[in-house]
């Protein structure tokens, strides 16, 4: 009997500093994801903390030299939407996550055309949003993104079309009505619209 | 020669409005990664590392 070619359980201290180090230099990438998920930079960063931990805790499972990207982001995206499940119907967490971007589109330290932009990523259903921004911000292939949302490579591909058009949409109105009206008012006007197009063909 | 070479070849076919549209798309797509890559280039909070750091074991003498 000779020696496993890829032991999963024995402690591998050599492999597990190069995972490590590997986990690591991912940080930054899962923290903006989980920011552009949750809208939120506290939670976003409990979400990476998670998802980076949970990445560590099943390292054995991860198979070196494929793409950690790509499964790191994967593990992120499934940790979003068990707690979101656990806790908030989606609807409400939509609703209440770009209601949320709303009101912190206030902060003066901000550049006005990326809140707008964060704004508009805000209305989106969630599944055009995280499809957009994996292929549009995070650098991956339509193919890498299907594989981190678990769904069709042609699925993503229409999903991300349909966002850029709803995305457009939104930005080019003017987006939103701040003055004047309150924000659950235009943002029940706005949400309708972004529907509208983010459905139509 | 090919019959169908007489034909002029369709130079600006593309009515002017798609042509903008794409454009529109290329500046959001800029800000879209722009909006990404501020994040990425945040420094990572010690959060992070403290907690990795705790979880492993075979860190215990590296600084």
């Amino acid at each position: 009997m000779g020696a496993q070619p890829r032991p999963p359980r024995v402690e591998d201290p050599v492999r597990d500093k190069a995972f490590k180090s590997d986990l690591v230099t991912l940080i930054p990438q899962l923290r903006a994801f989980a920011r552009t998920l949750t809208g939120d930079a506290t939670a976003a960063d409990d979400l990476a903390q998670d998802a980076m931990m949970k990445a560590w805790d099943a390292r054995a499972s991860f198979e070196m030299g494929t793409n950690m990207k790509a499964w790191t982001f994967m593990i992120l995206r499934n940790q979003f939407y068990s707690e979101k499940r656990r806790s908030w119907r989606q609807t409400q967490l939509d609703q209440e996550a770009a209601e949320r971007t709303l009101v912190a589109i206030d902060d003066p330290a901000a550049p006005v055309a990326l809140d707008e932009l964060r704004l508009g990523l805000g209305m989106l259903p969630a599944e055009q949003r995280e499809a957009l921004i994996l292929v549009g911000a995070g650098g991956f292939a339509y193919e890498e993104a299907a594989e981190i949302c678990g769904c069709a490579v042609g699925t993503v591909k229409s999903r991300v079309s349909r966002a850029r058009r709803a995305l457009q949409a939104i930005l080019e109105s003017g987006g939103y009505d701040r003055d004047g009206r309150s924000a659950g008012e235009a943002m029940g006007a706005i949400l309708a619209q972004a529907e509208r197009l983010s459905g139509a063909r | 020669m090919n019959p169908t070479m007489g034909t002029k070849p369709p130079f600006s076919r593309r009515p002017p409005a798609l042509d903008e549209a794409r454009l529109r798309q290329q500046v959001i797509g800029a800000k879209l990664r722009q909006m990404f890559d501020e994040v990425v280039k945040e420094p990572v909070p010690d959060e992070f590392l403290d907690i990795l750091r705790r979880a492993d074991p075979s860190d215990a003498g590296e600084g």
